[in-house]
């Protein structure tokens, strides 16, 4: 089954390598990986694509958390999320059928970013599917390059995958370290009863 | 025998808090094996959260300014309590080499810097303290890589300081220079590569709060020379900055409660202790619940010491190698307790058919050992003796004769067995002729094959921390580097390297170590000039086609005189023990050379890929035939 994994981590150098290190040690398989700033200038998030079953993503999530460079790893799997990926396509227009290319890519609310003598350059985002539907659909006209970013997702309403405030102090070992011997803030979704996967990954609260 | 009732110079003091500290030339003792001082639990200096108080209190601070790299390094070592240091100089650490020249620390050079890693690894295994290395660039750090691997893979924390070419030349391919980080990165826990000497401070820190803590393991830091040779120039933060790094130390309230509910409601409870219960000086906690709820209980390689195998619930080691009545015990379990232990191919064998009937409880720092192997029903994620303690809080006295009554009667039929016949020694009888010489009261270290199943089926372990054996990586050559790093963390203890002739040839030259230092490191060599588990896997699957395991070996007692070590050679049956006694008696370093049976197995054995009750039990002589478990516990049901 295909997992979308986000991983927050340090900005540091090593530690792409070190989780490519660990998939590939490990036998697990990526279908694509995403590195990209966030808006904290010292953390990375990185979307990794999976496809696993369920034991599997369990030891995939599992073994991400355990690098210590890795700061919180959450699978999408029982949450609402909007993915996106990204593609630049260079579509052969030889034919003279540049025309039928710019009505397809109006058509999945796409735009022509560059226009040559014989190509066109499509730009086109949005989830997986749809862009392998657009490349199946103008495949026969010949692509002659073709870009694509891998996915970033986000989850949809108010929860996020970044580090709370309480956390930063709370969780690991930090510079605000005074704020570990206070209680650490509950939130609403700490008061339900801790699921497996918590009472394993997360720290006492 | 005859010991010398003189106490030994250097002993450990009975806090167990801090060892005497080495001096570079002690003075030989007579050891007292009946009276070696029992370890008290190394109490960790932790905060309420578990994580540990670093030698100085971290925080902006001026301590540091004017000091180069080299001599923070030195300074911080000293306040996180160092005082024993391995390695071996080179190009880029000669700014640390200088500042180590007056520094008030124990510093041993070794012959080999994977030596420098092994010894500061059995270091740590046989103190509880990290093991501290320096060693130089390239072929220097790239030497330890074996050694990182297998700390890594026991879980040991150990810190290696690596040097590191100048910053600018970093990925010139300048001398000596090799992408150390990079190397090692899938074999510690972290690898760092120092830029700024005053980032440094914090580094340090770091790599012991890493190191120490959670599910211990190896650190690197990569030093480059010119960094060592800056200096701090203003006040620096040296407060550890790890916003991932989460390790747990309670365990949840709920899930060690379900856990004594668990316990409380089985019938045929199996306690399985790994080296985690070791790591986290759980034994006291591990004996508590076996004596509270009358558990039987079988240790892993790496688990042996942390429950007393004089006990009558003491099932000894389980696995591939196991005893038989640990093997049945598991099959039979309802329940079975995994303390820091992490359900290892060796100890399971068919994954599918491992302890079919049983429950798991599993209690381990790693939230990652959970299930990975084998469907854990109750995780108890946390640090093993704190785990224990809640669970023991709710833990009702349980009488479980029948149970009991059955691994009695196990033992009884199935015990190790050999037959002692033959013109050579066998290798089983050198290993009971030390146990009984010491009374297995030593440190013990091993290499790996035969010897070291050998050593765990015959010593009767009783205490903690003596077994030092490379489990997980399984090195050969683990065995006298280890030892003399058990030696000089427990001086005036008897430590003894229980080694294979093949495995000792690959990290002999630490005999030189071993002579410079004057440590009374004891070597016992079960020679049979084979590669002997590697011959014994050719008997049986490869149709006895010996394809480059026999060996030529030298004369280990004459290349031991060589190196200045007193070297004993036996090659007679009827001799061994009075060499054994010869080499424990010894006052300073000795190595035996015991010629053995080279057609001897180990057994019992599991084949691979069989379940743990299918064992083969070569050609052993048994009072009874393998055990219709099902009808047998039939009764009990």
């Amino acid at each position: 089954m295909r997992h979308v994994i986000s991983a927050l981590v340090m900005n540091e150098p090593g530690v792409l390598a070190h989780v490519a290190g660990m998939f590939s040690a490990r036998g697990f398989n990526i279908d694509s990986l995403v590195v990209g700033r966030t808006e904290d200038p010292s953390l990375s998030r990185m979307t990794i694509v999976v496809n696993a079953d369920e034991r599997i993503l369990e030891q995939v999530r599992k073994q991400l958390a355990k690098i210590v460079t890795v700061v919180k790893v959450r699978d999408y799997k029982d949450l609402p999320f909007v993915e996106r990926d990204m593609a630049l396509i260079k579509v052969s227009t030889t034919l003279g059928k540049r025309g039928e290319i710019v009505e397809l890519t109006q058509l999945f609310r796409g735009n022509i970013v560059d226009v040559g003598p014989s190509t066109v350059m499509v730009q086109l985002s949005g989830e997986e599917e749809k862009i392998d539907a657009f490349i199946e659909l103008v495949r026969p006209y010949g692509i002659k390059e073709l870009a694509r970013t891998g996915v970033i997702a986000m989850p949809r309403g108010s929860s996020t995958v970044s580090v709370p405030e309480e956390e930063v102090g709370g969780g690991g070992v930090g510079p605000k370290r005074e704020r570990i011997a206070k209680p650490p803030a509950r939130t609403e979704n700490e008061r339900r009863e801790p699921t497996q996967e918590e009472l394993e990954s997360t720290p006492p609260g | 025998m005859t010991v010398s009732p003189t106490p030994s110079i250097g002993a450990r003091d009975d806090t167990g808090q801090g060892n005497s500290p080495v001096t570079k030339t002690p003075a030989y003792t007579a050891f007292r094996t009946d009276q070696v001082a029992d370890l008290q639990v190394i109490e960790k200096r932790l905060d309420a959260n578990g994580l540990p108080i670093l030698g100085h209190p971290p925080g902006l601070s001026t301590r540091l300014v004017g000091k180069t790299g080299a001599q923070v390094l030195i300074q911080m070592l000293a306040e996180h309590g160092v005082t024993d240091i391995f390695g071996y100089p080179g190009g880029v650490v000669l700014p640390i080499f200088d500042a180590l020249y007056d520094a008030d620390v124990n510093f041993y050079l070794v012959r080999h810097e994977q030596g420098a890693g092994h010894m500061a690894d059995g270091y740590a295994r046989a103190t509880g303290k990290p093991g501290i290395v320096i060693v130089t660039s390239g072929p220097g750090a790239t030497n330890t890589v074996t050694a990182l691997g297998t700390a890594y893979m026991d879980s040991i924390p150990m810190i290696v300081f690596s040097g590191q070419v100048r910053t600018y030349a970093i990925g010139n391919d300048a001398f000596q220079e090799a992408d150390v980080t990079g190397i090692v990165r899938p074999v510690t826990k972290r690898a760092y590569l120092v830029k700024n000497v005053r980032d440094l401070p914090r580094v340090i820190n770091e790599a012991f709060v890493i190191a120490t803590t959670g599910r211990p393991g190896p650190v690197l830091v990569d030093l480059p020379v010119d960094v060592a040779t800056a200096r701090i120039d203003e006040a620096v933060d040296d407060t550890p900055c790890l916003p991932g790094y989460k390790p747990r130390v309670l365990g949840h309230s709920k899930m060690t409660r379900s856990a004594a509910d668990m316990i409380n409601a089985s019938k045929r409870p199996v306690l399985y202790v790994g080296g985690g219960a070791v790591l986290a000086n759980a034994w006291k906690e591990v004996r508590e619940l076996a004596d509270k709820s009358n558990i039987p209980c079988t240790t892993t390689l790496l688990g042996v010491g942390a429950f007393d195998e004089n006990d009558p619930r003491s099932l000894h080691m389980l696995g591939m190698h196991g005893s038989a009545y640990a093997n049945y015990a598991v099959q039979e379990a309802d329940c079975l307790i995994a303390v820091g232990a992490r359900f290892d191919d060796r100890v399971t064998g068919n994954l599918k058919m491992f302890a079919p009937k049983a429950k798991v409880i599993h209690i381990d720092i790693d939230p990652s050992s959970i299930s990975k192997n084998v469907k854990v029903d109750i995780p108890v994620v946390g640090d093993a003796r704190l785990c224990l303690r809640d669970i023991i809080q709710h833990i009702q006295y349980v009488e479980r004769s029948e149970w009991l009554g059955q691994v009695a009667k196990w033992k009884k039929h199935y015990p190790f067995t050999y037959r002692n016949d033959g013109p050579l020694a066998k290798p089983q009888s050198i290993i009971e002729a030390i146990n009984k010489v010491t009374q297995g009261k030593a440190v013990f270290s091993t290499g790996v094959g035969q010897h070291q199943m050998w050593a765990a089926q015959y010593i009767r372990w009783s205490q903690p921390r003596s077994m030092i054996s490379s489990g997980g990586l399984g090195t050969m050559g683990f065995g006298l580097p280890s030892a003399i790093g058990a030696q000089v963390g427990r001086p005036g203890e008897l430590v003894i390297d229980i080694d294979g002739d093949s495995s000792f040839v690959m990290c002999p030259q630490e005999l030189a170590t071993v002579a410079q230092y004057k440590l009374p490191v004891k070597i016992a060599i079960l020679n049979n000039h084979f590669q002997g588990m590697v011959r014994q896997w050719q008997q049986l699957f490869y149709q006895s086609r010996f394809s480059h395991t026999e060996m030529v070996n030298p004369d280990f007692a004459k290349m031991a005189e060589a190196y200045g070590v007193k070297g004993i050679r036996c090659t007679k049956k009827e001799d061994v023990h009075k060499a054994v006694e010869e080499l424990i008696q010894h006052p300073g370093p000795c190595l035996l050379d015991c010629f053995c049976e080279a057609n001897e197995n180990v057994f019992p054995m599991v084949p691979s890929g069989k379940a743990l009750h299918e064992m083969n039990f070569g050609e052993a002589a048994h009072a009874a035939p393998p055990p219709n478990t099902a009808r047998e516990l039939g009764t009990l049901a």
